[in-house]
């Protein structure tokens, strides 16, 4: 059965036909063409289709789009300023060279800018533990945990 | 002129593209008029197919095509090629039953592909596979290599009698044998090397297109060599022409050498474009990437090491069993021979080396490369003994080391290799210093007073990287060049386009490559652009495995670029009315020796593309070179890592409280990207120790651990930040003095977090994983005894 959901994506409404069994991430990435969520796996354990809903950090791949409607959404498109500036947290994951394949690189930074409101000066393991639900295959972690503990300073000196 | 730009730190340019979700990789990639495909997968080990039955599926809403085994028999669609023949110790060539890209008349393992369905969504696809009935007749399957070679074991195939692909061997038996007989001491273990899941983050994928007007295919998948893929799909699979064939890797997220091969989802899907005249795209689930994916390991060992009575290694003696899977992947054969035995000598002088190998088909998913490939085995086996060797004659195990490192260079091993250069003294000395290895002995009171085990670990490991030359390989078996092409496209107003036949997925090139060119034409980083992973762009490329992009791929633009600037100076010699012998380059300027007279680079681009003032009787107009690479020998990247490990008494987890790596890469192009994937490797490496093990099921040949939940790669808390560094002895036969790094951390990581955890509890050996239930049976084995 074709349903009609509607919400608000990076600022914008939105609206489009799915079944009821659609998942939000297939809403995202196949809908509505935003290819940066990614999915990574089938039993909500990567993080790689992490993306906010009313300011929270979801998995994408976990929730049915009917279960978004009316919500606001935050993908890894609506980050970065309007004018193309990296956010503080995305210029923080290039400097420490927190990505290399760049594949779980968006649902890092959808959880890392949850995680820094929270935690304007983490300790390197508070940042471990934030990324329990996010897996890397390339960075070995290290440069991620660095970037993040760098964005979330970033973020909280108000860059 | 602009600052040095080798060896700098410099930000990657392709990050702007991830970081704000701009990356295209395959699933990505929509077409018009796309359609979806999903396999149906053998839920049996080991099955007869008996019938397809497709009217069902064929039904189903949205869906447009079922194809089998038949149809592409039909169709007269080939088996998979295997990329290196192997002989054996008998002078025969290895068993290579076919690998068809459906299934015909069998099944053999748990995934092996037996339907496409192609619809108009993959939801579709999805619920119509679930309507294609395959009568399957089950018979008695059989996981472990071992025991396939039993008598009474199932047999997979008719052409390969006790599951055997071949037996195989280097060295000199008999010397061995004698020298064993002489030794003081001589130390055995018995190894498993555990078989992992590559598990790349981005699943596989391939979408298949066809163009009737043009009559050509374009393929658009995640794969780590276009060109590789495309050269054994079309002549030795689909029987096409390879200019009729486009193959598109664009974004690939992470490979690991799971991406290397051309599996057969890539051939189906082109090769059902054309019959459906439109494109047909298949992504994989993550539970179809664990039955699915080349997995890698999986080698039972036996090693021995004979030694005098000062610890000098006299000889080495290694049995390996090697689990194949059930049907030979790309380039499946080379890897427990070529790229295992050839590494036994490590960093030592062992004279006398002897090793069988034995490669054994089985029920399951075939077993290929997977980062450091066959290196990681010997590495293993080669440090798991001398550290046991070292406890059992009571010396200390750097010591131990040191009395047996090469020293001399060029040094010819034993088993074929010619090390060019290295310096395991300097690597070991820097590692003992940023691990603290001096404070050990207080750390351990420390921990013992805390009621937890320590124990400290060192690997001094070996890898052989960008496997060349061509014609050696050859002789070896390789079925393929092992060269690496570049060009270089100079711009009229001096800005540069760069393509590799070398493929980033992960590792940077974009920048790294750009830093090499930009350097050498004395121009910002931003003036040069590298393009890869597109067979329509890229002149020719072996694509990118076994750490080979810098040290075979950046050659050859380092070749081309040689060229650009002899034409360069030809260029700048006219303008400036000089002889060219007179000219001489530096980074973007050319100057006539001995005056002030000088043009910069971008004008001799510039009087390349405006000839009005040109020397046109010697030179064509235009400033574009390419070249074709094929190096003079493999380079040898070594370094040494020491690990320590708190273990607790009561649960047997095991906590890496500190890790030191330092390693000789050579010339260090951009150090923050090589520490990247020193680290990436690091955490790889520990996962096969500490975490990561493929099960399949004994009786039923059902993989066990087929999800994220049941196979554990690493997360971010069970790994700790390591200390990195690096010393440098140049590689001695490319340019750039520089080896590859890749795949040095996944390398050298299992031996010596495994020698620090069987340190801290005081046994001989203990099985990868070291899961807190090994560790915990192990300590209560040892009370008991
Ligand atoms: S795709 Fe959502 S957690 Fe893996
Ligand atoms: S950067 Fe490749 S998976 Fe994280």
């Amino acid at each position: 059965m074709a349903v009609k959901v509607s919400m608000k994506v990076n600022g914008k409404p939105v609206s489009a036909e799915v079944e009821e069994r659609t998942l939000l991430v297939t809403l995202i990435r196949e809908n509505l063409r935003l290819t940066g969520t990614h999915v990574g796996c089938d039993t909500a354990q990567c993080g790689a289709c992490t993306v906010h809903m009313n300011g929270k950090a979801i998995k994408s791949c976990s929730i049915v789009a009917m279960q978004a409607e009316g919500a606001d959404i935050l993908t890894i498109e609506g980050v970065a300023k309007a004018d193309g500036t990296l956010h503080p947290m995305q210029a923080a994951f290039k400097e420490n060279h927190g990505l290399q394949c760049g594949f779980c690189t968006p649902g890092m930074v959808m959880n890392a800018l949850e995680f820094a409101k929270g935690h304007p000066n983490p300790t390197e393991q508070e940042v471990r533990e934030s990324l329990e639900g996010n897996l890397c295959r390339c960075t070995g972690y290290h440069n991620i945990v660095k970037s993040i503990v760098a964005g979330a300073k970033a973020m909280a000196g108000g860059r | 002129m602009n600052a040095p730009l080798i060896g700098a730190r410099i930000a990657r340019k392709e990050d702007y593209r991830f970081l704000t979700g701009a990356g295209q990789y395959t699933d990505d990639v929509t077409l018009p008029r796309q359609t979806h495909a999903v396999f149906v997968r053998s839920p049996h080990a080991h099955a007869k197919i008996k019938s397809i039955r497709k009217d069902a599926a064929l039904k189903a809403p949205g869906v447009l095509a079922v194809y089998t085994g038949e149809d592409l028999a039909a169709a007269k669609v080939g088996g998979l090629p295997c990329g290196w023949l192997i002989t054996d110790v008998n002078g025969q060539p290895m068993k290579e039953p076919p690998h068809p890209c459906l299934a015909q008349g069998k099944a053999r393992y748990v995934g092996d592909h037996v339907a496409i369905v192609v619809a108009e969504t993959a939801e579709q696809a999805r619920d119509a596979a679930d309507l294609v009935q395959v009568d399957y007749e089950p018979l008695p399957a059989v996981v472990d290599a071992s025991k396939a070679r039993a008598k009474g074991a199932p047999q997979l195939h008719d052409n390969a009698p006790d599951n055997t692909c071949y037996v195989w061997a280097l060295g000199d038996k008999a010397a061995v044998d004698g020298a064993f007989a002489k030794a003081a001491h001589v130390t055995r273990l018995e190894l498993i090397n555990n078989r992992l899941v590559p598990n790349a983050i981005e699943p596989r994928a391939a979408n298949g297109s066809y163009s009737r007007a043009e009559d050509s295919y374009t393929l658009y998948v995640a794969n780590q060599n276009p060109h590789v893929e495309r050269l054994l799909m079309t002549a030795f699979v689909l029987g096409l022409p390879e200019h009729k064939v486009r193959v598109v890797a664009g974004d690939v997220g992470g490979g690991f050498g799971s991406k290397i091969y051309l599996y057969a989802e890539d051939v189906v899907v082109t090769w059902a474009s054309r019959q459906l005249g439109r494109p047909v795209k298949w992504t994989a689930e993550r539970s179809e990437s664990y039955v699915s994916d080349a997995h890698g390991r999986d080698h039972h060992t036996i090693a021995e090491l004979a030694l005098d009575k000062d610890g000098k290694f006299l000889a080495m003696r290694v049995q390996t069993t090697a689990n194949m899977g059930a049907y030979l992947s790309t380039f499946a054969s080379c890897i427990p021979t070529i790229l295992y035995a050839t590494l036994l000598a490590g960093q030592y002088t062992t004279p006398l080396i002897h090793c069988e190998v034995t490669a054994v088909f089985t029920n399951t998913a075939p077993v290929d490369a997977y980062r450091g490939a066959g290196r990681p085995e010997a590495t293993y086996v080669v440090e798991r003994l001398v550290e046991t060797a070292a406890r059992e004659m009571k010396i200390d195990p750097a010591d131990l080391r040191r009395r047996n490192f090469i020293t001399t260079f060029p040094y010819q091993t034993p088993v074929a290799l010619c090390y060019d250069t290295g310096n395991y003294n300097a690597t070991m000395d820097a590692a003992q210093k940023l691990a603290d290895v001096a404070g050990y002995a207080a750390r351990k009171k420390d921990s013992e007073a805390k009621g937890k085990l320590r124990g400290i670990g060192y690997a001094a490991y070996i890898e052989a990287c960008g496997i060349a030359p061509s014609a050696v390989a050859g002789s070896l078996g390789a079925r393929a060049g092992l060269f690496e092409a570049g060009e270089i496209r100079v711009h009229p107003t001096g800005s540069v386009t760069v393509f590799t036949g070398s493929h980033s997925h992960g590792q940077g090139h974009e920048t790294t490559f750009a830093q090499v060119v930009a350097d050498r034409l004395g121009m910002p980083i931003e003036n040069v652009d590298i393009v890869h992973g597109d067979t329509s762009k890229v002149l020719f490329g072996m694509g990118t495995y076994g750490s080979r992009s810098i040290a075979v791929g950046g050659t050859a633009i380092v070749k081309a670029l040689d060229k650009i600037i002899a034409k360069g100076k030809k260029i700048a010699a006219h303008l400036m009315e000089a002889a060219e012998s007179d000219v001489e380059y530096d980074r973007g300027e050319f100057k006539v020796a001995g005056t002030d007279k000088k043009k910069m680079f971008g004008e001799v681009a510039f009087a390349a593309y405006v000839p009005h003032n040109y020397p046109h009787d010697k030179l064509e107009p235009g400033l574009n070179e390419n070249a074709f690479y094929d190096p003079a020998n493999f380079t040898f990247p070594a370094g040494t890592y020491i690990c320590e490990v708190e273990v607790d008494r009561d649960t047997g987890q095991v906590r890496i409280d500190r890790w030191a790596a330092v390693d000789d890469f050579g010339k260090i192009i951009n150090p923050m990207i090589v520490e990247g994937q020193v680290h990436g490797g690091l955490v790889q490496g520990i996962g096969q120790a500490l975490t990561e093990c493929c099960r399949y099921d004994d009786e039923s040949g059902q993989l066990v651990t087929g999800s994220f939940m049941d196979y554990c790669i690493p997360r971010a808390d069970d790994v700790p930040s390591f200390k990195v560094d690096t010393r440098e002895t140049p590689c001695t036969h490319n340019p750039l003095g520089v080896k590859g790094c890749g795949e040095a951390g996944a390398i050298g990581a299992p031996a010596a977090l495994m020698n620090a955890i069987t340190d801290a509890l005081g046994v001989k050996d203990l099985a990868m994983p070291a899961t807190a239930q090994t560790v915990w049976r192990a300590m209560q084995n040892r009370k008991a005894a």
